[in-house]
């Protein structure tokens, strides 16, 4: 029994292998395959729109898949890869958006709503932090005092 | 201090507005970058024969309003869209031009024996490739080109209802253009 359970323990541990799609026409180097999936996880597929070409099985990312890949049997650059997308499909194409004037408030604006906040919170504390000192007690409250800390306030 | 009192609903309307105009944004609808670019080349065989169905050269007639429609047999909207093309295809000026995309060519075929065919010519773009050329998501997807230049696109089914709304408007803009 012992020598069937472990390996049978490994087979169902590997079913998940199973669960990632694989390409029939991968390039042969495995160092171009890389790349091209490199690129690949850059993309976004337009269908199902928030995975990557490389996570999805539409038909569409399917054949910018190829695309990916015929172009970098073919020796283009990565900038010359992107280039070909987003001349066709515009910025979204890419799972990262590009720092330019248009997305200037995507990538500025996080970091001014912080200071802003920031300001904020600052202005707030310094402005309550200034409570004024306590008045020294008067003769009949000094009285009091003293009568309490002997246990004869009665 | 008046503008400080107001300063919160000046703020909240700010955000309102951003979120009903992003909110109401169709994210499915991407917009091709060709738009007010020259056409891509392409060389397209027929559905039935040999030679060439559909080629950019038949896009740069002059005072002509072209029609660039991406569909298949196996796309529904495809269907729903159908009568619109009937109706476009009438127009005077208009020359509404098919491309089969991901298709079956006997399908298509039969398609357009079923549905009628709206199409001066038709290219079967067999593995998508042109389409991408396009920056094309998926059928439907219609583009308004003149003079070689793409000017609009309408992305999905051309509904009964955006014939008169959505489509004729454009037709009248590049219709006035030739006139001019």
């Amino acid at each position: 029994m012992r020598y069937f359970l472990f390996p049978l323990i490994l087979f169902f541990l590997s079913m998940n292998a199973f669960a990632i799609g694989v390409d029939k026409d991968r390039l042969n180097d495995p160092l171009l395959e890389a790349r091209a999936q490199q690129m690949m996880k850059q993309l976004r597929c337009l269908v199902c729109q928030n995975q990557s070409i490389v996570d999805s099985d539409a038909g569409l990312a399917e054949d910018l898949r190829a695309i990916v890949r015929e172009q970098v049997m073919a020796g283009k650059s990565d900038p010359e890869i992107i280039a070909f997308m987003t001349s066709r499909y515009g910025d979204w194409v890419l799972l990262m958006p590009p720092f330019k004037m248009t997305t200037l408030f995507l990538w500025l604006g996080p970091f001014i709503l912080l200071l802003v906040g920031g300001f904020l919170v600052f202005r707030y504390v310094s402005m309550h932090k200034s409570t004024p000192e306590p008045r020294p007690l008067n003769a009949d409250e000094e009285k009091r005092l003293n009568q309490i800390l002997k246990g004869s306030h009665k | 201090m008046l503008i400080k009192r107001f300063l919160p609903l000046i703020i909240f309307a700010g955000i309102f507005v951003a979120f009903m105009v992003g909110l109401s944004l169709n994210p499915r609808e991407i917009p091709s970058a060709l738009i007010n670019k020259p056409a891509p080349e392409f060389s397209l065989p027929p559905l039935k024969g040999d030679g060439v169905g559909l080629s950019s050269e038949n896009l740069n007639d002059k005072d002509t309003i072209i029609i660039i429609n991406f569909f298949a047999s196996w796309c529904g909207p495809c269907r729903v869209e159908h009568p619109s093309l009937n109706q476009l295809s009438k127009l005077a000026g208009v020359k509404l031009y098919g491309i089969a995309y991901k298709d079956d060519p006997k399908n298509s075929l039969s398609f357009l024996a079923n549905y009628g065919n709206p199409y001066a010519k038709v290219g079967a773009d067999l593995k998508g490739r042109n389409a991408i050329n396009w920056g094309v998501t998926g059928t439907p997807e219609t583009f308004f080109v003149k003079d070689g230049i793409i000017r609009y696109q309408h992305i999905g089914p051309i509904h009964d209802m955006q014939f008169d709304t959505d489509i004729m408007p454009i037709i009248n803009k590049l219709r006035q253009e030739v006139g001019s």
